[in-house]
């Protein structure tokens, strides 16, 4: 690789500075602000701002709602990431076949990824609907029981998961997919001589093969599922029925902007925000161990 | 994307400042925050387009700023980075937090600074009672609205019903039971829970919400929704759920779309819905309205007005609020209140405007606008019954919701869900007291 050398000696900070600066701008300093804040029990229109050391926190652990919300994020993420993955790797697969209209279904495939998290949720509010919606309807045929995700705790969940893995799977897809097709021929050929049959194949070369595509949604959905998700939630259920669907961010958003909360809501954010960092490092440190590039 | 709220809100303040245009030499402008959306929109912009024609000197800018809560986070965003509005809508469940602000310029203050009469005394009492502290209007009456009930007539046909609205909840239970046995999907339901079937229903029945007189005598710290009352009135609905007759449909105004579709017999939600379901109903249903049912043995209240009212906030110019005070005036004229009730179905807010409606026939012609109207005008105002101001009060409520949501799915008993709601939301109302202690 050709090494680019800067003569000037500022040219090179010049150059890093704009984005320097907007994530200093945008991504510490109101992270800062958060932390900060989290230390105080702050007033709407800023007149009143009291110092309250760890009480934001105290309040958090003594809540067992909080609790509650922090397993319902893991349960959620967890179902989106692997339910997602699983599901765009089966369906690149397929695709990636020498099949008639390949075009086509790529294409068709590739689309829910075009749209909103809040556009995605209100289509599957309407599919799901427990009075006007098809999935209800269909399954009135098959069996009495009520799928009216308005109480139904699971049922809502199911909901918010299905939308969430269907928002994202094209992005998925679309990675799986250029994954693939980087995979040589030859090596799949050679194992189909030596007589490794499909499923074979797919685990032992395909699947290695695949890892670091794996690694990257995989952390990429873990974020997706924990903050992206936060307009699917916000427009389908608000975190109901119950608090059954209030995953963390969510919860974070709510006490503070629908309830003005502001320092318990900042407290909220510092507490994903470490739950985030540990997650990350946790995925770098050991998962990326097992990828092989 | 831990820094989301943080980014937004100062998001919120640079979008505010690029909106506020430089002031023009030849009008003084007035920006005028609102949440109205759709037709209820037009008809704001409607409004300032008559009173900017009504005169040379003041340029009022209605610009709509999202739902009620987003509303007032642009305000308050907007006003830490000390460029407010002049004028900012607020939904009734944010009165406590405006009055405890110190950011808002009392219009009691700002009509008498101006040299401008108006006599409050003629606002109808339920408004006057919620937005004054100490015996002063705080706050600008703007949309107040009350929940009714309404029903579908053609439903009410194909169960065999005569064509009355239920008046109790007895009644609705049997009427209900009937259309459910009809195969009615949705026999009876409501929007807002928190508000129609908890807030509402201690007021109708003088029961008390919470302690200070509701909020009204000094910063509230206790609820009080899980007394007898609040636990017979869930208990009659959790029963609903279970055996079909009542359904629920969601929180907010979600509800109403079941109500819109012609799904549900018997329904209960603000009587500012009235315009939607006209416009939805055309040509499909029939429908008509009647006062919130009764549960029997209860002392009689009266019902609680929900919907918005005007602030002015503080760091503005003599000039401008001058201006303020003169669209004030304007919106406070019969005329315009008489307009304003007839086209949106929000309560007319002086008693000069009821009387003008009278007077012209609008009720003849409307008969289900006089609803809200009889429904207030019957109601008895006690120290339950004025309203509710809580401190965080949207949180509050959202504690209220959960626990109906977990009473209605029978996770829950109906005592032991509003005992949660209530430990829930005395730590919400505490941290606020903590706050202006």
């Amino acid at each position: 690789m050709k090494r680019t050398v800067f003569r000037n000696r500022w040219l090179p900070y010049a150059l890093v500075a704009p984005q320097v600066a907007i994530t200093l701008i945008f991504f510490f300093w109101p992270a800062f602000d958060s932390l900060r804040l989290s230390l105080y029990r702050a007033s709407p229109f800023g007149d009143r701002l009291i110092f309250i050391g760890t009480g934001n926190f105290q309040r958090l652990v003594s809540d067992p709602a909080y609790l509650r919300s922090a397993v319902t994020s893991f349960v959620f993420s967890f179902f989106v990431t692997f339910l997602g993955l699983a599901l765009a790797l089966l369906l690149a697969s397929l695709a990636n076949a020498k099949i008639r209209g390949l075009a086509v279904y790529r294409a068709m495939l590739l689309w829910p990824y075009g749209i909103a998290p809040a556009i995605a949720g209100i289509i599957w509010l309407f599919v799901f609907h427990p009075s006007f919606g098809i999935l209800p309807w269909l399954l009135s045929f098959v069996t009495t029981y009520q799928f009216n995700w308005f109480l139904k705790g699971w049922v809502a969940m199911v909901l918010i998961i299905v939308a969430a893995v269907w928002k994202q799977f094209g992005y998925n897809l679309a990675f799986y997919l250029a994954g693939l097709q980087a995979i040589e021929r030859s090596v799949l050929e050679a194992a189909s001589v030596d007589g490794a049959g499909p499923i074979r194949r797919f685990f032992a070369i395909t699947f290695p093969l695949l890892s670091p595509v794996t690694f990257f949604l995989f952390t990429l959905n873990m974020t997706f599922s924990f903050f992206d998700t936060f307009g699917l939630i916000h427009s389908v259920t608000q975190g109901g029925p119950g608090d059954a669907t209030s995953i963390m961010v969510y919860r974070a958003w709510k006490d503070g902007f629908d309830g003005l909360q502001l320092g318990f809501s900042a407290a909220q954010s510092v507490v994903l925000m470490a739950v985030v960092i540990l997650l990350t490092a946790f995925q770098f440190r050991y998962a990326e161990k097992k990828v092989t590039y | 994307m831990k820094a989301f709220r943080h980014a937004a809100l100062g998001f919120i303040a640079m979008l505010a400042v690029m909106l506020l245009p430089p002031a023009s030499w030849a009008k003084t402008e007035i920006q005028f925050w609102h949440a109205m959306t759709a037709v209820l929109g037009e008809r704001v912009s409607e409004m300032t387009a008559k009173f900017n024609a009504s005169q040379s000197e003041y340029e009022v800018k209605a610009v709509h700023k999202g739902s009620y809560p987003e509303t007032l986070n642009a305000a308050i965003a907007a006003y830490r980075a000390k460029q407010p509005p002049h004028i900012v809508q607020v939904f009734e469940v944010g009165t406590q937090t405006m009055l405890s602000s110190g950011a808002v310029y009392p219009v009691y203050q700002l009509m008498k600074d101006n040299g401008i009469a108006i006599d409050w005394n003629d606002l109808i009492p339920p408004v006057k009672t919620y937005y004054s502290s100490g015996g002063n209007l705080y706050s600008m009456a703007f949309n107040s609205s009350t929940p009714i009930l309404y029903y579908n007539k053609d439903l009410f046909k194909k169960a065999g019903l005569a064509d009355k609205a239920p008046a109790t909840w007895e009644e609705i239970e049997a009427s209900a039971k009937k259309m459910q046995a009809a195969g009615v999907k949705c026999p009876s339901s409501s929007a807002w829970p928190s508000w129609v079937l908890v807030e509402n229903m201690h007021a109708l029945h003088d029961q008390p919400s919470a302690d200070h007189a509701n909020g009204f005598d000094g910063l509230a710290t206790t609820l009080k929704i899980n007394g007898p009352f609040g636990v017979k009135m869930l208990d009659v609905l959790a029963r609903g759920a279970k055996e079909g007759w009542f359904t629920y449909n969601g929180r907010l105004n979600k509800a109403e779309a079941v109500m819109n579709a012609g799904e549900c017999g018997i329904f209960m939600t603000s009587s500012a819905f009235i315009g939607n379901l006209t416009k939805a109903s055309e040509g499909k249903f029939t429908w008509g309205t009647g006062p919130l049912p009764r549960l029997g043995g209860f002392p009689q209240g009266s019902s609680i007005i929900g919907g918005a009212t005007l602030w002015v906030l503080k760091g503005a110019k003599p000039a401008e609020y001058k201006g303020v005070a003169q669209f004030f005036k304007f919106l406070a004229s019969t005329d315009n209140q008489a307009w304003w009730a007839g086209v949106t179905g929000y309560l007319p807010l002086t008693n000069a405007a009821v009387k003008a409606m009278e007077a012209s026939g609008h009720f003849q012609k409307n008969p289900n606008q006089r609803t809200a109207i009889t429904q207030m005008q019957n109601g008895k105002t006690t120290p339950n019954s004025q309203g509710i101001r809580l401190g965080n009060f949207n949180s509050v409520r959202d504690a209220i919701e959960e626990q109906i949501e977990n009473v209605l799915s029978g996770k829950k008993s109906a005592k032991q869900g509003l005992d949660d709601a209530v430990a829930k939301g005395n730590d919400i109302l505490k941290e606020f007291a903590a706050l202006y202690k």
